[in-house]
């Protein structure tokens, strides 16, 4: 192995907020030593969105990819061009975390139509003999806390086959009653979400209830907006038949990365929401939807 | 002889322990034993000398045959028949076999061996505890109940306990300390129980996973199945299913499994670690072979168990500089964000089974993350199982969470619900080891939804089983009673306090049995609490009892008798004080005169009798006497009869209506009488009071008491002076004496032989007597003594004799006219007739010949009446001795005609015929 180029952020959990100062060290290490024609380092942050193949077509959606926007982009040379002596070297590096202008530090986000994320990259430039080197390292921003507190605002709900909407047959459907509520859907993203479910009756047995965690992401342009809910994460919370009368925990962890604060900007928005789903037997599938709202406290 | 009989006899000489007070004054009626008649009868037979005599230390030369020797023959006597004959004629009822009214009838083999069984017990002569219980049989372990528990479900069994096991599992042990019994043995004896021949299947879906997880381990007897399957992965994951699997080959590939997952770690493939970890998790939602499911529980809670001390252990390494004494927040960010990471990528596992195993099995990195980590995460965990349709399979993840929260309980403040349920789970002697802390944890937990006197009562539940530390061992008391004592309502209060009885008496004195008893008391009393409290304060006192067995002790704890007047209910009364009596009788082993137990007890049997009414059942009636026998057999003053046998005259006017103890109590009178009698000064009053006294023993069945006071009587008879006085005046003895002997030899008849000592050996003992005896010298005395005595014989020989004591056998049907027992009869006979006849001599010679004829004429009626004239030389002998009788005139003619005109009136009955030839040998000498 040759030169290898590697940054280590301090942070082990690599999450920084806007105003603070991102600090690290651009190590390099070699065997023998190492002529170079400069080190530089830039810090990048884009909002990529693109538009679902569902919302304008395949190949709109190929070519019509939105224009990233760019929330922060800053370079700075940390090394003249000169020569690394032969081991290990480390850089250190201290990077203020500001925008410039009216722009906003967006949470790190990824999801499908939306991403949001920051990088750092490293860029040794070498001789023409030599393969410039070039490290990439992702690190995490987290929103400044909302101020205030939140307030919670719990839900409770029954489902029975009359609540039911989209249903083709509600003859055919087996009489089943279940109730429950979530204790917030006004969420903290670090906090799980929470809740309880109580089968009370059902003619059918219970397959499985599930949590799904979707995310709406809306991409806006001036022709119009795309919206598409993809599923994010599934969590089953029964399994089988459960016993009648008994709640069973609603509890789901958000998921890091997938998830940020609801987010609505001028050219897209990006929410949550989660399905109480309700599998029973033979071939039913009960869906109760909650729009979520999350923040960060 | 038929066993029955040897068995009656058997039951009836059972000592009875009273008279043993009388041993010192009586050797002989101490020793009483259990054999056959029939054996006694053999040693006998070779005591007799030839010409029949008693051999003994006397010399009985005189008693010798120089006459011509006249067997005896005994006239047999139909009794009945005779006494049918002198009255009006009776006319049997017809009685048809059926009546509504006829008792059931019990088989005879079956009274039988109730009878045995009975005989064997040894001292007490109840037949309550040989009863058989008809119920018993049916309990033969086929219940269905105990049937269930054999095939108990072994979840169950998970959270009990075995003591038996010493291994102890050192990585697990270093929190719950060594008495906790490991999961190791549990393991063990679970893989060994749960097996099945049934084909079992592996179904893992390895997610999208390119790489084949564990494919090398699997390739080996499946490959080119697993080859198949490989081309498949590169569409999503890998998917495998194993069919048609072995047990043997399930336990091998989870074995693999286990080894794919180490050598994943190994290798830094945590990702792939995780996804085995969660694949086998999955298996444990598949329950098709149910039998079996136990034992694949255990195979992959192992690797659970790997994957968890994996992740703790990179945790520590992490935190190493920390030393042991780390807290979440002096831990390294590293740390903390690799367990983080590992947190949220199990918190995002889709399906709830394997997410459920997983997150348990790390729950001790919780600690990594906060303080409160584990605290918070495991009532989480708990209602998770909820979510588990499966029964079985939501109980297995119970047990899997209990294990992996075990080794971390003691850092949480529990619930009480928790708590209760650790101190009903665990094994006593590990709560009682630790019972400080309990209270302590008791103490602080959240009461809500369940009440702290619960949780004392579980926890004296546990100190009930096993002790705590001796140094804690107050403290304890008084901590729990300091919150058992503020209970209010009595219903909570009692069913606490039930339970703390036994630790304080197990530990304690009387001192603080009695404060605990007071305590109870005081809140028991108001309102007529105790009222709906009885099983509890009975299970109170039986606790007590178990605990102290010196009775003078218990009745010296001052509350124990108010505590019985807290049973107001009769019957509840009568249980309690029944379970006094039954302690006391099991552990009181000295006879006792302790005016506190006396007291006591008395009372208590007082309530027991007095229960008894109409209405009172048999089978009570007999459990009640039984133990009210007991107390009575275990009072002793000692040497100070006059107490005993005033306690004996309270004892009779309390518990006058129970027959059995009547009885009991004339046992304890009758050994009263023997060591009363000797110290009175009147021959004849001794005597008779022998007598009577024996005859009572007699009729209370106490053949040994009997014996011993016919016995008294004989060996005083050599004591009986020649001239008594009697109102002032001396008088010969004489005419007493024989009145009395006429009386004691009726009496003889029905007194059954004892099985060590021969046939017949009261009387023969009185025939020594006699001999010895010194008779006046111009007196007949003795030979009209002879004379009833060959009466005696007579009736002794009948196959049915005219008289007999209730429920005592008497020699006819202990013998049942045995030949050998009518010739010992016999020979008898012959030596006493030998005597008159040798009498009858000398009277010739002392010219007392009016003297001679009177006897020789009484000598003749007795022959008469008890004689089988049919035998030549008997009849022979009568007529010699009619002849003597009128030989020198001396006869009464009158009385000769009226003899005479008897035997021809005899003659005219049945079977008397021979009479008739009689009759005309028998010339009436005419006045010259």
């Amino acid at each position: 192995m040759g030169t290898a180029l590697d940054i280590k952020i301090k942070r082990a959990n690599k999450v920084y907020h806007a105003g603070e100062v991102l600090s690290g060290v651009v190590v390099i290490s070699s065997k023998d030593s190492v002529q170079h024609q400069g080190v530089s380092l830039t810090m990048e942050g884009t909002v990529n969105l693109q538009l679902s193949a569902k919302s304008v077509g395949v190949f709109e959606a190929f070519y019509n990819s939105v224009k990233p926007i760019q929330i922060i982009n800053s370079t700075i040379e940390m090394v003249k061009p000169g020569k690394f002596p032969s081991g290990k070297t480390e850089i250190p590096f201290e990077f203020p975390l500001h925008v410039k202008g009216n722009k906003v530090l967006y949470e790190t986000y990824h999801g499908v139509f939306v991403n949001i994320q920051y990088t750092l990259r490293c860029d040794m430039r070498r001789s023409l003999l030599a393969k410039d080197l070039t490290k990439t390292c992702e690190f995490i921003v987290h929103s400044t806390p909302q101020k205030g507190k939140m307030t919670p605002s719990p839900v409770d709900f029954t489902i029975t086959p009359e609540t039911l909407q989209n249903v083709k047959e509600r003859a055919l459907l087996p009489k089943f009653l279940i109730r429950g509520h979530l204790n917030s859907t006004n969420c903290v993203i670090t906090q799980p979400l929470t809740g309880e479910l109580v089968v009370e009756s059902s003619e059918a047995a219970i397959r499985s209830v599930e949590l799904q965690l979707v995310r709406v992401e809306t991409c806006g342009c001036a022709e119009g907006y795309a919206r598409d809910a993809t599923e994010i994460q599934n969590i089953q919370i029964a399994d089988g038949d459960v016993c009648r009368g008994l709640s069973v925990p609603i509890y789901m962890v958000f998921p890091r990365l997938f998830t940020c604060p609801t987010l609505e900007t001028t050219n897209f928005k990006v929410e949550f929401e989660v399905n109480i789903v309700v599998l029973l037997h033979p071939d039913h599938l009960i869906t109760e939807n909650f729009p979520l709202k999350l923040c960060r406290t | 002889m038929a066993p029955a009989e040897v068995v009656t006899w058997a039951v009836l000489s059972q000592r009875l322990p009273l008279i043993s007070m009388a041993s010192a004054e009586n050797e002989a009626c101490a020793v009483q034993s259990i054999a056959c008649p029939s054996q006694a009868w053999r040693l006998q037979t070779v005591r007799l000398d030839s010409a029949g005599r008693v051999e003994g230390p006397r010399t009985s030369g005189h008693v010798t045959g120089k006459m011509a020797v006249f067997p005896w023959h005994s006239r047999n006597r139909n009794y009945k028949a005779e006494f049918a004959s002198c009255r009006l004629e009776a006319v049997p009822l017809e009685f048809g076999d059926y009546h509504p009214l006829k008792p059931i009838t019990v088989t005879e083999s079956k009274t039988k061996k109730v009878t045995r069984k009975g005989s064997t017990s040894s001292t007490s002569s109840s037949s309550s505890s040989s009863m058989v219980d008809p119920l018993s049989s049916v309990l033969d372990g086929t219940d269905p109940l105990s049937m269930f528990a054999a095939t108990a479900d072994p979840a169950a069994l998970a959270a009990a306990t075995d003591s038996s096991r010493k291994k102890r599992d050192r990585d697990d042990n270093s929190v719950v300390g060594s008495d906790f019994e490991p999961w190791a043995n549990k393991r063990g004896e679970i893989l060994a129980r749960y097996t099945t021949t049934e084909k079992l299947s592996i179904n893992l879906f390895m997610g999208s996973e390119k790489g084949r997880a564990g494919t090398a381990a699997f390739a080996m007897s499946e490959k080119v199945r697993t080859r198949l399957e490989e081309l498949d992965d590169f569409e999503e994951g890998s998917q495998k299913e194993l069919l048609n699997l072995t047990q043997q080959d399930y336990v091998n590939r989870i074995e693999e499994l286990n080894q794919s997952l180490k050598d994943a770690w190994a290798s830094d493939q945590k990702v792939k670690a995780l996804k085995i970890v969660i694949q086998c998790s999955k298996l444990l939602s598949d329950t098709s072979v149910i039998q079996f499911y136990p034992s694949k529980f255990v195979l992959i809670t192992d690797i659970l168990d790997t994957f968890g001390k994996y992740l703790s252990y990179e945790m520590c390494l992490f935190c190493q500089e920390l030393g042991d004494h780390f807290s979440p927040e002096n831990a390294n960010d590293t740390a903390k964000e690799t367990c983080l990471n590992w947190f949220f990528k199990i918190a995002s596992i889709r399906e709830l089974i394997p997410r459920f195993y997983v997150e348990a099995s790390i729950l001790k990195c919780n600690k990594f993350l906060s303080k409160t980590g584990i605290s918070e995460c495991l009532p989480r965990l708990t209602c998770m199982i909820r979510g588990i349709g499966d029964p079985l399979v939501s109980v297995y993840a119970r047990a899997y969470l209990c294990r992996v929260a075990r080794l971390t309980w003691g850092s949480v403040s529990c619930s009480a619900l928790l708590l209760n349920s650790v101190m009903s789970a665990f094994r006593a002697e590990f709560i009682a080891t630790r019972s400080m802390d309990f209270i302590g944890m008791i103490k602080e937990c959240d009461e809500s939804g369940f009440p702290k006197h619960l949780l004392f009562r579980s926890l004296g539940l546990n100190l009930a089983l096993a002790d705590p530390p001796e140094s804690d061992r107050l403290q304890i008391l008084n901590e729990a009673w300091k919150v058992i004592t503020k209970l209010k309502n009595p219903q909570d209060y009692i069913n606490c306090a039930e339970v703390w009885v036994e630790y304080t008496c197990k530990h304690f004195t009387k001192r603080e049995v009695n404060t605990v008893l007071a305590d109870v008391i005081k809140h028991m009393t108001p309102d007529r609490a105790f009222e709906d409290s009885y099983p509890q304060l009975q299970l109170i006192i039986k606790k007590v009892i178990a605990y102290f067995h010196d009775f003078s002790v218990l009745f010296s704890v001052e509350k124990f008798l108010p505590f019985l007047d807290m049973f107001q209910k009769e019957s509840v009364r009568v249980e309690v004080c029944k379970c006094i009596m039954e302690a006391f009788i099991k552990h009181q082993q000295e006879p006792t005169k302790d005016p506190v137990i006396l007291n006591a007890l008395l009372h208590v049997c007082k309530t027991m009798h007095d229960s008894v009414n109409a209405l009172t059942l048999e089978d009570e009636k007999r459990m009640l006497s039984y133990l009210i026998n007991g107390f009575i057999k275990m009072v002793s003053f000692g040497r100070d009869f006059e107490q005993q046998l005033s306690f004996y005259v309270e004892s009779r006017s309390m518990f006058c209506n129970l027959e059995p103890v009547l009885v009991q109590l004339i046992h304890a009178c009758v050994a009263y009488c023997f060591i009363t009698i000797p110290s009175l000064t009147g021959i004849f009053t001794r005597l008779n009071l022998y007598l009577h006294s024996g005859q009572v023993a007699l009729a209370n069945q106490c053949l040994s008491q009997a014996d011993a006071f016919f016995k008294a009587a004989i060996s005083l008879i050599p004591e009986v002076p020649k001239m008594i006085n009697i109102e002032g005046k001396m008088r010969p003895s004489e005419s007493f004496l024989l009145e009395f002997l006429c009386n004691f030899f009726s009496t003889l008849l029905i007194v059954p032989d004892h099985p060590e000592h021969g046939v017949l050996f009261l009387v023969r003992e009185l025939l020594n007597v006699i001999q010895d005896y010194t008779w006046e010298d111009n007196s007949d005395e003795k030979i009209r003594i002879y004379t009833c005595v060959l009466h005696l014989l007579s009736a002794m020989s009948q196959e049915t004799y005219l008289y007999h004591i209730d429920k005592v056998d008497s020699n006819d049907s202990l013998y049942g006219g045995d030949s050998k027992f009518l010739a010992e009869n016999n020979k008898l006979c012959e030596t006493v007739m030998a005597q008159i006849l040798e009498h009858l001599k000398t009277l010739a010679k002392d010219e007392a010949l009016k003297r001679q004829s009177s006897l020789g004429l009484s000598f003749f009626n007795s022959i008469l009446a008890h004689g089988d004239l049919r035998n030549n030389k008997l009849n022979q002998l009568s007529v010699n001795l009619w002849h003597l009788a009128q030989r020198h005139g001396c006869a009464d003619t009158r009385t000769m005609v009226k003899t005479l005109e008897y035997i021809k009136k005899r003659s005219k009955q049945p079977g008397m015929t021979h009479l008739t030839e009689l009759a005309l040998r028998l010339p009436l000498q005419t006045r010259t």
